[in-house]
């Protein structure tokens, strides 16, 4: 569905991502773990269009995607919840979700209200603060607005850069038990983590960057099996 | 004076400071929607609301010309307004896409911008000054309200006019309003305005919204040099200059990057003038103005609307 091939992309001069290739295959959760400054959200955002690669090739469904510009990449159903939320604050609850569906802004209304009836049900909280400011919510509740607004722009592949980054753990089961279940409706997913415990636990593969590099590539159990390559490439001890 | 005499005048005088002051709220639009989207002052947008007020006169003027019989302002005002709006959106899209947006892509300092927008002020009056001479134009605004055209309440006579002005730029404000609020253009303005990476994994094509954002702005300027026009009766090359400060100290006062606070500092500021008038000497009239900018950076930066100034830069 989804595939990287040596990909290069630069910040100005600096090279952030050296080589990163790397599937996702229809259907599946495949995660990518890495630690601080290893190319994890600039790997999205090369994905997105949002940075363009100076090299490699990104394509989505058989269709190189690397140049498009990030609108049209989002309309072929690739959408972003991005690290640490970054919920439009001074809109209401209703308004980030309308966002979401930018891209949809042509589809009849009935399919959008459909939608947002979808992720109401996922996120019942969200329909009882519809109207509030965005800037308003709970850290949660803002996570499960980013997710909402993602899922509004009806993506077949689901972006997730950190999505346990900053939550109470309770939270972070949560987060990922709706993971799961957005991923039994039929959406793809490349989730970025730290942490990597949770985040293999759910996912069927995995892959670790480092440096702009992806340095390992194995199957979820294999990785978690392997307390070395954890501690090695992940900086932890296998508990967080 | 004594105070019978300020209170006889003192209504009046509001009623004028408000009709000017729905003009300034009008004017400074333009500025906090630039702001709020880019974090850059458009210094030249004085100079499109003067150039708003020419083209509104040129349509006037034209008519006058062809000797069209039954000028009523129910339909010569909307086409000059449609006239001048339409020229002077263009002409902000215009700046934007050749002043401004090759410097700030090239990720220039927001000081390029900034004195980008200076050069195109003093080039625009130049133009306008090379091509349209530097002489006064006069619009004949008698001939479209008449001085008999006036209406009595509580004492104020207040003139078609002054009306009619003042309600036009309600009706534009509450337009702008509804737009930025309601609509699929207004969110993503706001969208690009609070996080501009955001809005474009949105799938927002945020070059477009700022070339809206820069039309909107630039039209509701060119309406209020129409309407100026009308009032003064007289446009110059020069006018720019002193109402594109007026509007943007009322940009500032109501808190720059906020449209309500745009509106309510135009307002507010052509209250206080009409005082400054009344209670003190018109000639001090503009030094009443600039005070309150000066006060209004020293002690509320803000503004009265604002919310604390954000750290993130733009542009």
């Amino acid at each position: 569905m989804l595939s990287l091939t040596d990909v290069v992309t630069h910040y100005g001069p600096i090279r952030v991502l050296k080589s990163v290739t790397l599937e996702v295959r229809a259907g599946e959760i495949v995660c990518l773990l890495g630690g601080n400054a290893s190319g994890k959200s600039t790997t999205m955002k090369t994905i997105l269009g949002v940075v363009r690669p100076t090299a490699g090739r990104v394509e989505f469904e058989d269709q190189r995607i690397d140049g498009l510009p990030t609108e049209s990449i989002v309309r072929r159903g690739i959408s972003l919840v991005p690290e640490a939320r970054r919920i439009f604050g001074r809109m209401t609850v209703w308004e980030n979700l309308a966002m979401g569906a930018y891209t949809r802004r042509a589809a009849p209304p009935g399919e959008l209200a459909e939608d947002r009836e979808r992720v109401y049900a996922l996120f019942p909280r969200l329909e009882e603060r519809a109207t509030q400011l965005g800037g308003t919510l709970s850290g949660g509740e803002q996570q499960m607005l980013a997710i909402g607004r993602a899922l509004m722009a009806r993506p077949r592949l689901l972006l997730m850069d950190e999505p346990s980054m900053g939550l109470a753990p309770v939270l972070v089961d949560q987060v990922f038990d709706i993971i799961q279940t957005i991923n039994r409706q039929g959406t793809t997913i490349l989730v970025v983590e730290q942490n990597a415990t949770v985040a293999l636990s759910i996912a069927s593969r995995g892959y670790v960057l480092q440096n702009g590099r992806i340095v390992v590539h194995d199957t979820a159990e294999a990785l978690l099996r392997a307390d070395h390559i954890r501690r090695a490439y992940l900086g932890e001890e296998g508990e967080r | 004076m004594s105070w019978a005499d300020i209170l006889q005048i003192l209504p009046q005088q509001l009623v004028f400071g408000l009709a000017l002051g729905t003009v300034y709220g009008l004017i400074a639009l333009g500025y906090t929607m630039v702001y709020g989207i880019l974090f850059m002052i458009n210094f030249a947008h004085g100079e499109i609301f003067m150039i708003g007020a020419y083209l509104g006169w040129w349509v006037f003027a034209l008519l006058l010309q062809a000797k069209v019989g039954g000028l009523h302002p129910a339909w010569v005002l909307p086409l000059m307004l449609v006239h001048a709006m339409v020229g002077a959106g263009i002409l902000g899209v215009c700046l934007e896409r050749f002043a401004y947006r090759p410097l700030y892509l090239r990720g220039a300092t927001r000081l390029g911008p900034l004195i980008s927008a200076v050069g195109a002020s003093i080039f625009l009056q130049n133009a306008v000054m090379l091509t349209q001479g530097a002489r006064m134009k006069v619009y004949m605004t008698s001939l479209l309200f008449p001085w008999s055209w006036r209406i009595q309440v509580a004492g104020v006579s207040i003139s078609a006019l002054v009306l009619v002005m003042t309600a036009s730029a309600i009706l534009m404000m509450w337009g702008l309003h509804l737009l930025v609020q309601r609509t699929t253009l207004g969110r993503s303005i706001r969208a690009v305005a609070e996080d501009r990476e955001m809005a474009a994994i949105m799938g927002v094509n945020v070059r477009r919204v700022i070339a809206a954002t820069f039309f909107l702005g630039s039209a509701l300027g060119g309406a209020g040099g129409v309407l100026v026009g009308l009032y003064y009766t007289q446009i110059d090359f020069f006018m720019g200059y002193s109402a594109g400060l007026k509007a943007f100290t009322a940009a500032v006062l109501g808190g720059i990057g906020n449209i309500h606070g745009a509106m309510l500092g135009g307002i507010v500021l052509g209250l206080v003038e009409s005082l400054a008038v009344t209670f003190i000497n018109p000639a001090y009239k503009d030094v009443v103005a600039f005070a309150i900018l000066i006060l209004t950076l020293v002690f509320r930066p803000s503004g009265i609307l604002g919310e604390s100034v954000p750290e993130s830069e733009k542009v």
